[in-house]
């Protein structure tokens, strides 16, 4: 499921994202990210990255995850849409991340992320089910 | 972790949060009985008081009438800490947009020199300065100059021509504040900050053309260059891409300060560093080189601006007269000297969506300002009026010379997109007087005038409370948005 729901949250822009295994709630959480900046239909799958990310405790690996997916677009202007998490430890993680290049002719731009905040940032199991809640800073 | 708080009423325009486990100072909020109903709908008392977890937080854990729900600290929230009594700096109490701030420029145009010429007037602002999305400035920094920019701020710009030499001492902290360091800042911030000086950005950053609608403090308003029927400009916006990375750089050199210095606190967004840590001083020096950007961003857009309405209404700069009538930062961290424990001390102050409002005779605001106060811009959203106010000595003594920044939200984004559905936003406010011109219209439905308080009652409570005083209402007339 690719779903993500808003929170409400005054400020800023909050959502909840699920996954049957953390390894795809991180997928959920990055694909929801880039649905929030840009038009997804609207970017392909041209080239390909592997990330890895050290870890420390969940919450803040999935900040560092989404914080270095965000550069990757702020700084090198990358659209991802594919996100793939080949293991997922205590001691960090390995994805593999697919997308293109911004190219402002085709690619329809929502909004800017200033970024992934800490507030109220939170990964749980409920069920089956993970769940996770974002505050991003727009 | 203790989720309560309590609220104990002080007078019409105060309540307490007093101290409880874990807070080093009491909570205090500058609001009244109508919007603290609102505000207990959400968190932002709660806010209020984690912020007075800080190691070295003096006196209170304020928060200003436009005080909304944020992320760390509540928008709307000032503290002040002590460098000698382990005091901190705090990356979530500046923001990710660091300097993020408004500047207003008088001209000696009136309604009928713009009234038929307008829509052209926009237009012609619309497509000189970059707005919206992904968009890029037409200057191209190499690292060299954007380090100078990063060390000497609006200077750069003016000695670039990209302004006038009064610009300066019309800017809080002449444009340049001390103790940036660019070497403090990351190769990645620096890169972000390549292409966007002199770019609007989008969200709530805006410029915009006001008619000035109504003068309060005549004698004041005339020393500010301000009277009724003048056309002015406002332009709001701050250090773009290279702010936002510094924020996010130092928000995780502090995670592992809060670790390292033992720093216990109830949200990770608020997470800090001694001021006389390493640490601390390098996102100090980091944080003065993004505000200084900035002051430049904001100089280089005034400087477009003035280019734009000379063309397109065939006048000379003389003529013109647009002159700077202030430009504050309402995100930002500073190191002032306040009254405290019945001495003078140095204190950092933190402004989170807060405006520093100093009166008359404080030796920071500039000669020409000197005897009448720092003048306070305070905009509200695109459908209502903004305020020129004047700082108090009430201020100073209670608020470490600080007060509101804006009208503040009320409505989520997602909330007013909703309520935005199906309406025609841009020929409502047309039909209001109010031109519209945006790059992304998703921008304006979140930005609709609904979503935010009504800034004339938070103006009115700023008042009442005594933190400033208003000098002039501006309407807007047109408005341009990312």
């Amino acid at each position: 499921m690719r779903g993500y729901e808003f929170i409400n949250h005054t400020a800023d822009l909050g959502i909840r994202v699920s996954g049957p295994s953390l390894e795809e709630l991180f997928e959920n959480a990055a694909w929801a990210m880039f649905d929030l900046i840009v038009d997804l239909d609207t970017v392909e799958v041209r080239d390909e990255a592997t990330i890895r990310i050290r870890g420390g405790e969940r919450e803040e690996l999935l900040a560092d995850w989404l914080r270095d997916l965000l550069y990757r677009y702020n700084g090198h202007e990358y659209l991802l849409k594919e996100f793939r998490i080949e293991k997922i430890s205590p001691r960090g993680l390995k994805a593999r991340v697919r997308g293109e290049k911004l190219d402002m002719s085709r690619h329809s731009l929502k909004r800017e992320i200033k970024a992934v905040t800490y507030h109220d940032l939170e990964i749980r199991k409920l069920n089956r089910e993970w769940q996770a809640q974002i505050i991003f800073d727009i | 972790m203790p989720e309560e708080y309590r609220l104990k009423k002080i007078d019409d325009y105060r309540w307490e949060i007093p101290k409880s486990e874990g807070m080093r100072v009491p909570g205090l909020l500058y609001t009244d009985e109508k919007m603290l109903k609102v505000l207990e709908t959400d968190r932002t008392p709660l806010q209020v008081k984690n912020v007075a977890y800080l190691p070295g937080i003096v006196n209170y854990s304020l928060a200003m009438p436009d005080m909304h729900w944020g992320y760390g600290f509540p928008i709307g929230g000032v503290a002040a800490t002590d460098p000698e009594e382990g005091g901190v700096i705090s990356p979530g109490g500046i923001g990710y947009d660091i300097n993020c701030g408004v500047r207003l420029l008088r001209t000696n145009l009136t309604l009928p020199d713009i009234k038929d010429r307008l829509h052209n007037l926009l237009a012609g602002l619309f497509s000189n300065i970059p707005c919206g999305v992904g968009s890029t400035s037409s200057l191209r920094l190499s690292s060299r100059e954007l380090k100078t920019v990063l060390r000497d701020g609006a200077k750069w710009a003016v000695k670039r021509s990209y302004g006038q030499e009064d610009d300066l001492e019309r800017t809080e902290d002449y444009g340049a504040m001390p103790g940036a360091d660019p070497e403090k800042v990351s190769q990645k911030a620096l890169k972000r900050g390549t292409n966007q000086l002199g770019t609007l950005g989008s969200g709530n950053h805006f410029l915009e053309i006001d008619l000035v609608e109504k003068i309060y403090l005549p004698e004041i308003a005339e020393v500010f260059g301000l009277e009724e029927g003048q056309i002015a400009v406002a332009i709001h916006s701050g250090s773009r891409g290279l702010g936002y990375q510094v924020c996010d750089d130092y928000l995780a050199v502090m995670r592992q300060a809060i670790e390292k210095y033992k720093i216990s606190l109830p949200d990770r967004q608020l997470s800090c560093a001694p001021l006389s840590s390493p640490e601390g001083q390098d996102y100090f020096a980091a944080m003065a080189s993004a505000a200084n950007f900035a002051w430049t961003n904001r100089q280089v857009m005034t400087h477009w601006t003035r280019e734009v309405i000379q063309r397109v209404l065939g006048i000379s700069p003389k003529a013109l007269g647009m002159r700077l009538v202030y430009d504050v930062c309402h995100n930002i961290g500073k190191f002032e000297l306040h009254s405290w424990d019945g001495k003078k001390k140095r204190l950092l102050v933190h402004r989170k969506g807060a405006t520093r409002a100093f009166p008359a005779h404080h030796p920071q605001v500039p000669g020409v300002y000197r005897e009448v106060g720092q003048p306070v811009l305070v905009p509200g959203d695109m459908g209502t009026n903004s305020y020129v106010m004047v700082g108090t000595k009430l201020a100073m003594e209670q608020t470490w010379g600080s007060t509101c920044h804006g009208a503040g939200r009320v409505m989520s984004r997602s909330k007013a997109k909703k309520a935005a559905r199906g309406r025609a936003l841009e020929k409502e406010l047309e039909e209001r007087g109010i031109l519209v011109m945006a790059k992304g219209w998703a921008t304006v439905a979140e930005e609709m005038p609904e979503a935010y308080k009504d800034v004339n009652e938070v103006v009115r409570i700023v008042e009442k409370a005594g933190l400033s005083r208003k000098v002039a209402k501006l309407r807007p007339l047109g408005v341009i948005k990312g």
